[in-house]
């Protein structure tokens, strides 16, 4: 449960993959109107739990992060658990174990601030919603705007004529 | 004649393409049948041979588990590892041999199969000479089929025509390091990779190609190092890079070259290393002097000022690592793409030091391995020279045969193709190659393919070229049978065989040599497994510069993967060579090379303005036999497409997914438009995973590198037009 997308491919070659963020606030749980969420005592927020999911898709909907989608043949919503499966029995979530560039990591915060120049960060404004999660994302240091188009590295020399 | 059997739907209906989505017993089986074991393994496809775990029950491959204790990729995968397992119980497995009947193929036994293609192997090599039969291997394939390949062409059937579709790929690399070095491997083991202080990435898209060496460079630059990057698209390596340098296709020597120029004129040269390591230096110092930053630009369309940045952060650092792949090797020029980068790590002193060097990122799966034994046209095993009279002895001698019995070299895969058009090679037995989607120029293959009296096919899958087969013998996958590989680092490494083949299906080592036995060559072929095949192989390499003597599959498993050269049983391997500065040339010393700037093969014009190039993916593999049966491979890049810059778009009046015809001197074809503004305006791009009329090969050209005879994939002249959907 986890998707890559190109952010913007006629612009950019950048790609990001969505995993689900974890919210200390899911606001997919607050939501949900049969308490289908739930959010364990170690940070990681569940995919919605079976016998409890009505499908009415208020999560999908209202996630800031676009995570949750919703499986129509299941009548089941269904989100990255951070491989609870795995993660609970001391292994990585899949996604950050196969991960080829390790851009998802599972790894102790102050090792990845040690072994790279982009900073973590878990806090992010949506509007004037402040949502601060468990899993964090690597920003560049006082980001600039970067230029994606060929053109600019290109050099055509000056005319002669 | 060998045109296929019926229409190419009712082909295609029969024996697929078809897509797996699911493995077998569908997603929840797994969790009421769990698996039996876990096997230990590597993954099929490309030249890192990333470790991984398959999942087995009842002789089927049903998922796989990250491999995290395999050193190379510690459990990291790309999405082509990740669903390799697909293709075992795949329902286009082709289970039994099959012969030409009418308006098809048919099953037929295995007597029957062999004794055909035995038969008919032997009619025309009586009719027209020995030389008239042709062997093709694939690079795929593990060291000890390529091995017996080898031996199978020039024992069994006395042709002096065997060559491997690894000639599509590492042989400019391959060329350039053996007149240098001596030797064809990479020198460094990519632990080398995080501790460089400047990297040099030229011609290779790592992401989508060598998807886990990115993890290794992020590493060198998390490090806060340098990354420089060569390459006429933006690929995704691209973002990471401190320096981007559009090189405009086809003009990477005078790039190299300029990069060389800028080092001598600043005077940033090794001169103790250079004295004492290398010979000919004088001569390429000369060769470089005409290509300042400024000429080299106007050539390149690089700004002169970005090389001069790139030498002098080159030229400064105390490690500089160069890393190059098919972007410069697929030229006609290739050879000496590779040989001006070699130039400019000797002259900086960087070989053979931790963290200092220059590699070839191998593209193949066995793409290294699958050279140095034996299915390549000019060699060997243990990398010997056909030529060289000693290794020839040597090799009779294991063989038990007379040297003078040992055919002297053969063609090269693309001059057989184009012999078999002349009509001079009538019969050819193909193993795990493509060629009707992986030879440039694709309608002059078909063409050849049809002329073909006897054609013979050994693979699991019906692929498009298989179409034209009189006989299509069911061999193996790489899960189904034991065997070593060689990785892009020299990291020799022990394929498992995790199932057996299924029904009819046989291993591709017994299908060889049960042709072998049925040509009455079979005392040469005493084999019962793939050790005994292997334990011939480490005699006959020893002594050579890919010495494996020393090498056993328990050692492998031991060390998790033994480097070659490994000449005797106590020995550990050799991670990097030319410590030390010495090389296998018998003096020890590297060579300069001068090389020389020359027009593409096929130039651009008035008509045909537009620069072509072509590669890969991240889902698909070569020419998709395997990954084109994969559903959620397909899914993720359902068809080949053309990237074009907004600005060429826009003066021929074409948007984002609009139908683009694409023509060059050879043919047209038409697929979507991709308008992206991370390639060169000058320069389009098609992958080339695909056949038919979706082919990018239609469009290139057969011009070869003279050395290496690597075709020139990554230019050719084109014009394009906006087109209706086809």
């Amino acid at each position: 449960m986890i998707h890559v997308d190109f952010i913007d491919r006629p612009n950019t070659i950048a790609t990001v993959p969505m995993v689900c963020m974890h919210c200390d606030d899911p606001t997919c749980a607050e939501v949900c109107p049969a308490d289908a969420i739930k959010k364990n005592a170690d940070g990681v927020v569940q995919s919605s739990l079976k016998p409890r999911c009505i499908a009415c898709s208020n999560c999908v909907l209202a996630c800031p992060f676009g995570v949750p989608k919703m499986m129509s043949e299941l009548e089941l919503m269904m989100k990255c658990d951070m491989c609870y499966d795995r993660t609970s029995a001391g292994k990585r979530p899949m996604c950050a174990t196969v991960c080829p560039s390790q851009a998802l990591a599972y790894v102790p915060l102050d090792q990845i601030v040690h072994e790279r120049r982009e900073i973590p960060t878990n806090t992010f404004y949506f509007g004037a919603e402040r949502v601060t999660t468990k899993v964090y994302m690597m920003v560049p240091p006082g980001a600039a705007s970067i230029s994606v188009d060929v053109v600019d590295y290109m050099w055509e020399p000056p005319d002669e004529a | 004649m060998a045109k296929p059997p019926g229409d190419e739907k009712t082909l295609i209906g029969r024996y697929g393409p078809h897509l797996q989505y699911e493995p077998p017993g569908g997603w929840q089986d797994e969790s009421r049948n769990p698996a039996e074991k876990l096997v230990q393994t590597h993954c099929c496809f490309c030249g890192q041979q990333c470790g991984i775990q398959l999942k087995v029950r009842g002789n089927q491959v049903i998922g796989f588990e990250p491999w995290e204790e395999f050193p190379f990729n510690r459990g990291m995968l790309c999405p082509k590892g990740v669903k390799r397992y697909m293709q075992s119980a795949h329902p286009d497995r082709l289970l039994s041999p099959l012969m030409r009947s009418e308006g098809g193929f048919r099953n037929a036994t295995w007597d029957e199969a062999l004794e055909f293609t035995a038969g008919r192997l032997r009619e025309i090599q009586q009719r027209y000479g020995k030389d008239a039969v042709a062997v093709y291997g694939g690079a795929s394939l593990t060291t000890e089929k390529s091995y017996l390949l080898g031996k199978f062409a020039r024992v069994a059937l006395g042709t002096r025509h065997i060559d491997y579709n690894g000639r599509l790929c590492m042989v400019s690399a391959g060329t350039a390091y053996k007149l240098a070095f001596g030797v064809d491997r990479s020198p460094n083991p990519w632990s080398d990779i995080p501790k460089a202080d400047v990297i040099l990435v030229a011609g290779s898209n790592v992401a989508d190609c060598a998807p886990i060496t990115t993890d290794y460079l992020w590493r060198c630059r998390g490090r806060g190092r340098k990354l420089i990057v060569i390459d006429r698209r933006m690929t995704p390596i691209t973002r990471n890079a401190d320096l981007y340098l559009p090189v405009r296709p086809g003009t990477d020597t005078p790039l190299l070259m300029s990069l060389l120029h800028v080092v001598l004129r600043e005077g940033l040269e090794d001169k103790e290393f250079i004295a004492a390591h290398t010979l000919d230096f004088d001569k390429v110092a000369e060769s470089v002097r005409q290509y300042d930053p400024v000429t080299a630009g106007r050539i390149t369309g690089v700004p002169p000022e970005s090389i001069e940045k790139a030498a002098r952060w080159f030229g400064k650092c105390e490690r500089g690592f160069a890393m190059h792949a098919r972007g410069i090797e697929h030229h006609s020029k290739g050879v000496e793409n590779v040989l001006s980068l070699i130039n400019l790590c000797l002259a900086t002193g960087n070989i053979g030091r931790e963290g200092a060097g220059c590699v070839m990122i191998t593209g193949q799966g066995n793409g290294q391995g699958g050279r140095e034994h034996g299915q390549k046209c000019d060699q060997l095993p243990g990398q010997r020279s056909i030529n060289d009279p000693e290794a020839r002895k040597h090799v009779a001698r294991v063989w038990g045969i007379d040297p003078n019995d040992l055919p002297q070299a053969g063609l090269t895969a693309v001059e057989i193709m184009e012999a078999i058009h002349r009509g001079e090679i009538k019969g050819l037995l193909s193993i795990c190659f493509n060629p009707l989607v992986s030879l440039p120029d694709a309608n002059f293959t078909r063409e050849a393919l049809e002329k073909l009296e006897f054609f013979g096919v050994i693979d699991f899958f019906m692929s498009e070229t298989a179409h034209h087969a009189n006989v299509v013998l069911a061999g193996s996958l790489q899960e189904e049978e034991e065997g070593i590989a060689c990785n892009a680092e020299g990291r020799v490494i022990h394929i498992r065989q995790a199932v057996e083949p299924p029904s009819q299906a046989r291993n591709d080592w017994r299908i060889i040599c049960d042709i072998a036995h049925k040509l009455g060559k079979g005392k040469f072929f005493p084999f019962n497994s793939p050790s005994d095949v292997f334990n011939e192989l480490r005699e006959a390499s020893r002594g050579g510069p890919a010495d494996y003597y020393g090498i056993t599959y328990e050692k492998i498993d031991r060390q998790m993967g033994v480097f070659w050269p490994c000449p005797d049983l106590e020995h550990p391997g050799t991670p990097r060579l030319f410590e030390g500065g010495r090389t296998f040339h018998a003096d020890g010393k590297a060579r300069f090379v001068v090389t020389e700037y020359r027009e593409s093969g096929d130039p651009i014009d008035g008509e045909y303005s537009i620069y072509l190039t072509t590669g890969r993916v991240v889902s698909q593999y070569l020419s998709g036999t395997q990954t084109r049966r994969i559903g959620a491979l397909t899914y993720q890049c359902p068809e080949p497409f053309v990237e074009i810059h907004p600005r060429l778009a826009a003066e021929h009046g074409i948007q984002d997914g609009d139908w683009v015809t694409v023509t060059t001197r050879r043919a047209e074809i038409t697929v979507q438009a991709s308008v992206v503004r991370t390639i060169r305006p000058d320069t389009i791009f098609i992958p080339y995973h695909w056949a038919g009329r979706r082919s990018a090969n239609r469009l290139t050209h057969r011009t070869l590198d003279p050395r290496s005879k690597i075709p020139e994939y990554k230019v050719s002249a084109c014009r394009i037009r906006k087109a209706q959907a086809p």
